[in-house]
Order: C-alpha cells, then structure tokens, then sequence
C-alpha cells in the first residue's frame, strides 16, 4: 500500500506544481532575454533559464500542463471508448463481439506511437493527433477488461434473477458489472496515462511531437541536450519530471497481475 | 492439431485486421492532404520537371481519381490486397524496395537487443525467483520498477550522455561497426530486462513454491537439476508468452531508439516519411511493423505449444 501512496502524493505534488506554477510567474513560458540564457535562479525564474533565456520554471509547470491534459484526456476517452463498447459487445454477443474482438486485436499489434504518428498526418493539429492517437491504441486495453469481466458475470445467475425481476442493462452494469471493472480501471488507468506521457515525450525528443516554441517535455530535453555542460541542471530539469512523473504512475498502477 | 489450425487462423484474421486499419488510415492520410493528388501521384511516377496539367489529368483518368471517395477507397485498397504498395512520394522509389533495404539494420538491431535482454533479464529473474522474498529480490523489484519507470528514449539518452558524451567509450550515433550496436541494442535490451525478468521472477516464485518442486528435491535431486529438470520448462511457456506481448513495445522502441541513434532501419524511414507526409512510404512501414508483431506472435503461440502442450492457455 506505501508504494501507491507514494505515488499519488509525488503525483498530486506534480499536478499542483502544473496548475498553481504558472499564477506565481511573472514572465510567461515564451519571453527570451538572451542576456540570460542559461544563467541560474533569481527572482523572476527559480529554476533558471534555458539557452533562449526563458523561464524554465515557467516553461516547466506549462510542460507538465500540457502533458497531464493530454494524456488524462486521451485515457479518459479511451476509458469510455473502450468500456462502452466491451459492454456491448458481451451484451449482444454474435458477430458485433467478434468483429470489435478482431478491431481491437489488429489494433493491438499496432504500437502506440505509429497510431499517434500516423493521427498527426490526418489531423490538422499535434495536440488533437496526440489524443486521438492514444485513444485510439488505449480503448483495446479496458475494451478487453470489460469484455473479459462481462463474460463471466453476465451467464451468472445473479445476471438471470436481476433479468427476470424486469432490471435493465443500465441496472445490471451499474450494479454487477461496475463493482468488477472499477478496480482494475485504476491500474489500467494509470498505465494508459503513464505511456500516454512517455509517448508524447518521446515524439518531442524526436522532433516529430509537439512544434518548437511549445514548452513540452521531450521538446524541452532535446532543446537543453547540446547546451548540457555549461547548464547540466537545466536538462536535469524535464529529464526528473518526466521520470517522477512515470514513476508515480508506475507505483499508483501497481502490478498488472 | 486442430488448437494449433485455431491459431494461426485467428493470426490469419488478426493480419488481415492490421491491414485493414493501416489501409483505413492511409486512405485518411492521403485524403487529409493539401493540393491536387493526381499533381502528387504524376510527380513521384515522372519527376517533378516533367510534370504538367496533361500528365496529371491522364493519371486522375487512370486511377480515377475523380469517382466518389468510395470507389477512391476501393481503389486504395484493392492496391494494398495486391500488395501494391505504391511509389515512395520522396525518392521516386518502389516502397517494397525502400523496405527491404532497411529492414535489415532493423532487424539486426532487434535481434541483439532480444539477445541482450535475455541474457540480462530471465537469469536475474530466475535468480530472484528462487529466493522469493530475499534481499536480491526486493533489490531487483525496486530496479526492475525504477528502469520500467524510464521510456526508451530517456534511457538512450541518459546512456549517450553517460558512456559516449562523458566517458568517450562508444561513438553516440552512427552505424557500420561493431561499436555501434552497443549504445542503441543496449537502450532497447534494458527496457526489455526489466519486464522480463520481472515477468520470470513471478513464474519462478510460483513454480518454486509449487508441490511438484517440493516433491523433486525431497526424492534427492540436487539444486541445478531442480532447476534445469522441472523449473525451467514450466516458467518458459509465461516468459516465452510475454515476450510476444513485448514484441510492440520492442517495435516502438526501435522507431525511437533508430531516430536517436540515426541507424538506418525502418522506424528512421517512418520517422522521415511522417516528416515528409510520404504516405505510401509510412503506409508501407506501418503495414510491416504490424505484419512483423503479428508473424512473430505467431511463432511464438507455436513455440509455447511445445512447450507446455497441455492444451489452450488463454
């Protein structure tokens, strides 16, 4: 139990610095003062700057912020995405269960960056490719939870009574097969959103992610990379949000087995 | 005989499956992009200093490119079923011939990362395994969680900063000799370790605190030939399982750990085609990744019959 919590507190410390950050900065994400670049703390950035002369403290909370909102939006839709229809497809069985089954494997053997590679040619903007992309790779996961914990129950004779008693599919997802899915939704949950962070970070660092001025956490690692002698602590700086981040999400998951 | 059939049937369907959605995706690519398509197809098929409104209209003609978006579709697909994957946008080239040109260094590089991660992973798993609860144990569960903590690409470059940059023991980027494999195989081989020596562990705990293991040494057997008689077949067909299943994040980390590295594979050229919108190019990279994750899934399904060949374990 003292890993997860470790992980919810090192993640709540994370989220408040993303969304209270940027209310104590006075310079904003973007403003360079190239007088400045790579210089240490002072008043105005407590973090130092980077090699444009800009906040890192600014440049990080909004990082964090973007990542964060990315992936807790592209989970969240997978989660609805991929419970809705895991429910439907145990509900109404026959060829509707088997052509999803067969979606979601083919999905299954596409990893998740191509998925978000390929969303950024259709889509006009990185961020929507980003969440459609995970999305679209993160349904298969709970799709499969629901459909494997459906089964089960929905042959049971729990199932059977609350059907004959007149109680509807609503009642009989919320109250049998809620409790069953709602625990595992945590740790698939938290991996969804762990890897949606890495796979954002991972673009960015190779340039194929979020554009330029962004402050993005990958972006940031690979801008801060040639400059890492003279300013070792400004690369530290995503590189150790990126893995406390991960990490905290790895902890609250737990294990998958 | 008949489980077996049900496999590759089902990894028949599955491949058809993956086609289907790339085709899909690459029909929305190539709709999703800016100017005249018939302008795009008639520069790749003749060279852009050749092209003019004849040529192109001859191509829209040819390809019909003015029907509905379904015959389009129809069109595009009927293409993939043929295998026809179409012309590099970029280079004028062939896809097929683009592919196996660089599916080799992927290759190459995957294999040694497996080789790597097998040699580091399942022996400290087995390790670990043995002496479930020990301090080796707890040791590698706080390794094995920190390192699964780290994306790939994180890794690379902690490693190019640590050994190329630091130390100067490897060259950081490049690819030729020998030298060269280490930093982007071991990058990728570290990923996979501690997965799987997690996943042995877990196998090798079980399988130690089983009856039958009990009942091996009590009949006098010494500990190396527990281990090899009885431990090793029953923890491989999880292991084996699980390194199918890690085949895509393999995939993915070899489309990173390429770009970083610049080693001239598959993900390198998936990487570029995307930056240069080259959708035949990223259609045909696409459909081999998913192609690759869904034979090799299949071997091992028949390999882990083999081995355990008690019937389906789901």
């Amino acid at each position: 139990m003292t890993a997860a919590h470790i992980g919810w507190s090192v993640l709540a410390a994370l989220i408040l610095f993303a969304l209270m950050g940027p209310l104590f900065d006075p310079v904003g994400p973007f403003k360079q003062s190239l007088m400045k670049a790579l210089s240490g703390a002072d008043a105005a950035a407590p973090f130092g700057y980077d090699h444009l002369g800009r906040s890192m403290f600014s440049r990080l909370a909004h990082a964090l912020r973007l990542s964060l909102l990315l992936a807790f939006a592209a989970t969240a839709t997978a989660a609805v995405i991929g419970i809705g229809l895991g429910a439907l497809a145990s509900w109404r069985g026959g060829w509707l269960d088997r052509g999803l089954a067969l979606v979601a494997d083919s999905v299954l053997a596409l990893p998740a960056l191509l998925m978000v590679l390929m969303m950024g040619v259709i889509l006009p903007s990185t961020a929507l490719a980003f969440w459609a992309g995970l999305a679209a790779v993160q349904w298969v996961e709970f799709f499969r939870l629901t459909r494997n914990a459906a089964r089960s129950h929905l042959a049971s004779p729990a199932v059977e009574a609350a059907t004959l008693q007149g109680f509807g599919p609503v009642w009989i997802f919320r109250r049998i097969l809620w409790p069953e899915i709602g625990p595992m939704l945590r740790t698939a949950s938290a991996f969804g959103v762990g890897n949606a962070i890495a796979a954002i970070a991972a673009l960015g660092f190779v340039s194929v992610g979020m554009r330029a001025p962004t402050p993005e956490l990958g972006l940031m690692m690979v801008e801060l990379l040639p400059s890492w002698r003279e300013a070792p602590f400004a690369l530290m700086q995503p590189v150790l949000a990126c893995f406390a981040l991960l990490l905290a999400l790895n902890l609250i998951a737990g294990d998958r087995r | 005989m008949n489980t077996a059939l049900n496999t590759i049937a089902f990894r028949l369907m599955q491949a058809a499956g993956v086609a289907l959605v790339v085709g899909v995706m690459s029909f929305l690519m190539m709709q999703a992009m800016p100017g005249d398509m018939a302008f795009r197809i008639a520069a790749a098929r003749y060279g852009y200093d050749l092209v003019n409104a004849d040529l192109a209209n001859a191509v829209r003609a040819e390809l019909g490119l003015d029907a509905g978006p379904v015959t389009q579709f129809l069109h595009w697909m009927g293409g993939l079923a043929r295998l026809d994957l179409g012309q590099s946008l970029v280079s004028g080239q062939p896809v097929w011939d683009e592919i196996t040109h660089q599916l080799g260094a992927s290759l190459q590089l995957a294999l040694a990362a497996i080789v790597l991660s097998l040699l580091i992973g399942p022996p400290l798993g087995i390790c670990a395994g043995l002496h479930a609860g020990g301090r080796f144990d707890r040791a590698l569960l706080v390794v094995a969680a920190s390192f699964r903590a780290v994306p790939q690409f994180l890794l690379g470059l902690l490693l190019i900063i640590l050994l190329a940059v630091q130390m100067r023991l490897l060259p950081a980027a490049g690819h030729g000799s020998l030298a060269h494999f280490v930093l982007p195989a071991l990058t990728l081989a570290l990923g996979l370790a501690a997965a799987s020596a997690r996943i042995t562990r877990d196998a090798m705990a079980g399988v130690a605190a089983s009856p039958l293991y009990a009942f091996a040494r009590a009949k006098g057997l010494s500990d190396g030939e527990v281990l090899r008689r009885h431990g090793l077949r029953n923890i491989g067909a999880p292991v084996v399982t699980y390194l199918g299943l890690q085949f895509v994040l393999l995939v993915e980390g070899v489309v990173v750990v390429e770009t970083i590295f610049g080693w001239p594979g598959i993900g390198h050229a998936l990487i570029h085609a995307v930056f240069h919108r080259d959708v035949p190019m990223v259609q045909g990279t696409a459909l081999v990744m998913g192609l690759g994750f869904v034979l090799l899934n299949a071997i091992i399904d028949l390999i882990v019959r083999r081995i355990d060949p008690r019937g389906v374990q789901s």
